[in-house]
């Protein structure tokens, strides 16, 4: 599983980086592959991108305002090795935790947005990235705009706060409810990976689902199946397959996904029913 | 309840010798025409003091096989002994009949009320039929079509939660799995009746919390409730784990109803008869109905927007945090 450390260090400044697809391994110009918003343009592979690249790619320039920064980890369960391990994360991707939320916009539309940190543990949700998602749907809520959710997590419910972890999964669904109720729209996108706790939770309660090309999108883990009787197939836990089996919306491949976003928040937030509103026939 | 031949845990020895000798004795005494009430008056203190012994043992990992063991009360065998009346209800309308979780609506007392909840089997077939408590997408679409009934017929709800954890194979996930989970919280998150919550046995991670959201969330004293099972997270933390590691394993995790109350996520422990439920489910039911009511009841009083903006503030202060000054 690639981290943010063994990214950076095939990443050196203006030097070539081989594609992470093992059957591309193409030799790609870091820059180039930057303009490409980190698509490979052999194979098409999407790298894993950070929530503030993320962020960069999806709203309108120098519109994001980070919120509730304020939120930090603790070790609920004194579980061993849990500060430690927040420490390296911290250290490793200059983030305090696995979830950035925020106000934005997007074609001059407000919107709130959240998104987890694929190379932060995984981007697994523990008390924190559950407070800052739960708060995110409510300040759409609050602010009349719609959710942007974007899930890059892989390792679901975080293990090393339990039981909390769990109930992070009623909360964001439970505050997604209530953006539901006061009629705003959720958008979410899955990219790789989005699994367990995560995917049963917020990322499968967007009113619009959205994945990424060949992403990796499921239940259990490998991990987790393997210890029982059956296996899972290969294929089953990704975009494609989620899409097929009617789970997800559209897949949208990286760079489109900006334009599509667009025509979402232009279609449904055109307000239809404005006094005046009129078709021409 | 009917249950299947006794199954001792492996604690559990000292029970097992003492009911041995207590049995021996009742045969003595019909067979042989002696009065024998002395010894086994003496027997049944020994037994109680043994189980006294036991409970006080109860290691995490205890508490997890205990919390397993196939002669506990499962949500059938409290419904046939907490509700006056009971039709079990099947299917979710859009696939299938998933045994492994039953609903439907109950007399408790006066109320009519809404039961769901898993359901594991006892013999081998049923066990099967019932997939070991483990629900398919279609358990949860068939508890989401009973909650949506509930609140339109104005019936609170009570969810039994007893799922080692949710389905996960090709199937359930072809079917929607995680979807399913998300939306059957989402649903009961948002609910405009009361609902009590129980842990009665295994609450295994996303499969127990799908039907997990309620205003009450009590758990019966040796139940256990989990992000992951022990076996999972020890098979994350070390690579081929030994049955030590994984006894670890589930004192790391925090999987007691007593860590549950700790750490604020749910509101009371039902106690269990001495040694576990497993020994006395009849006495167990009637505790659990005791709970039930006196919960249920305050909630019937509440005004609906007030109890569900009470049951939205209590999940959305579940987990814990520090706030950075400055």
């Amino acid at each position: 599983m690639a981290t943010e450390r063994d990214w950076r260090a095939r990443v050196p400044d203006g030097m070539w980086v081989k594609c992470e697809n093992p059957r591309c391994a193409q030799l790609l110009y870091s820059k180039e592959l930057d303009r490409n918003l980190r698509v490979c343009s052999h194979c098409d592979h999407h790298f894993r991108l950070s929530a503030r690249q993320r962020i960069a790619i999806t709203l309108d320039p120098d519109s994001f305002v980070e919120t509730d920064t304020e939120l930090m980890t603790v070790n609920p369960l004194n579980m061993e090795g849990y500060e430690a391990k927040l420490k390296r994360h911290r250290a490793r991707t200059s983030e305090m935790e696995a979830a950035v939320v925020g106000t934005g916009a997007i074609l001059g539309h407000p919107v709130t947005i959240g998104v987890t940190n694929p190379f932060f543990t995984v981007g697994s949700m523990g008390s924190v990235v559950g407070e800052k998602l739960a708060r995110c749907v409510e300040r759409a809520r609050d602010q009349r705009c719609p959710c942007i959710l974007i899930s890059g997590s892989g390792a679901g419910a975080r293990m090393e706060e339990g039981i909390l972890s769990l109930m992070q999964m009623a909360k964001t669904a439970a505050a997604i409810g209530r953006l539901r109720q006061a009629g705003q729209l959720c958008v979410t996108i899955l990219t790789n990976p989005t699994m367990a706790g995560v995917y049963a939770s917020w990322a499968s309660l967007g009113d619009i689902i959205i994945a990424e090309p060949r992403a990796m999108i499921g239940f259990a883990g490998q991990r987790v199946v393997k210890g029982t009787k059956s296996d899972l197939g290969a294929d089953a836990q990704s975009s494609e397959f989620q899409h097929e089996h009617g789970m997800i919306d559209r897949i949208v491949p990286r760079l489109e996904m900006r334009g599509f976003l667009e025509s979402l928040i232009r279609m449904t937030y055109a307000a239809p029913l404005r006094k005046g509103a009129s078709v021409e026939v | 309840m009917k249950y299947s031949p006794s199954r001792w845990l492996p604690f559990e020895e000292g029970i097992r010798v003492i009911q041995e000798e207590m049995e021996d004795l009742l045969r003595r005494q019909s067979e042989q025409d002696v009065d024998l009430s002395a010894e086994i008056t003496a027997l049944q203190d020994r037994l109680e003091a043994e189980k006294r012994k036991i409970a006080s043992e109860l290691t995490p990992w205890r508490k997890v096989l205990v919390a397993r063991h196939p002669n506990r009360p499962y949500t059938l065998d409290y419904i046939a002994h907490i509700f006056d009346d009971f039709v079990e209800l099947h299917g979710d309308r859009r696939y299938g009949n998933d045994q492994s979780l039953v609903g439907g609506p109950a007399m408790l007392g006066d109320y009519s009320v809404m039961v769901i909840g898993h359901q594991k089997g006892r013999t081998t077939k049923e066990r099967q039929e019932r997939n070991f408590g483990s629900s398919n997408p279609e358990a949860y679409r068939k508890a989401q079509r009973l909650l949506e009934m509930a609140e339109r017929l104005g019936m609170p709800v009570i969810s039994l939660i007893d799922t080692p954890a949710a389905q996960c194979l090709f199937d359930a996930e072809a079917r929607g799995i995680s979807e399913a989970i998300a939306a059957t919280q989402l649903l009961m998150g948002g609910l405009r009746v009361p609902i009590v919550v129980v842990v009665t046995g295994e609450g295994g991670s996303g499969g127990a919390i799908a039907i997990g959201v309620g205003d009450v969330v009590m758990m019966l004293e040796h139940a256990i409730y989990s992000v992951i099972p022990p076996e999972g997270f020890a098979a994350i933390l070390y690579k081929n784990a030994a049955p030590e590691q994984v006894q670890q394993a589930a004192a790391l995790l925090r999987l007691t109803a007593q860590d549950a109350l700790e750490l604020g996520v749910i509101d009371e422990i039902i106690p269990e008869p001495l040694g576990g439920a497993h020994h006395d489910g009849i006495g167990m039911a009637a505790t659990l109905k005791q709970a039930i009511v006196r919960r249920l009841e305050p909630l019937l009083a509440l005004p609906v927007d007030e109890l569900v903006d009470q049951r939205y503030a209590k999940f959305r202060a579940m987990g814990k945090w520090e706030v950075r000054r400055g």
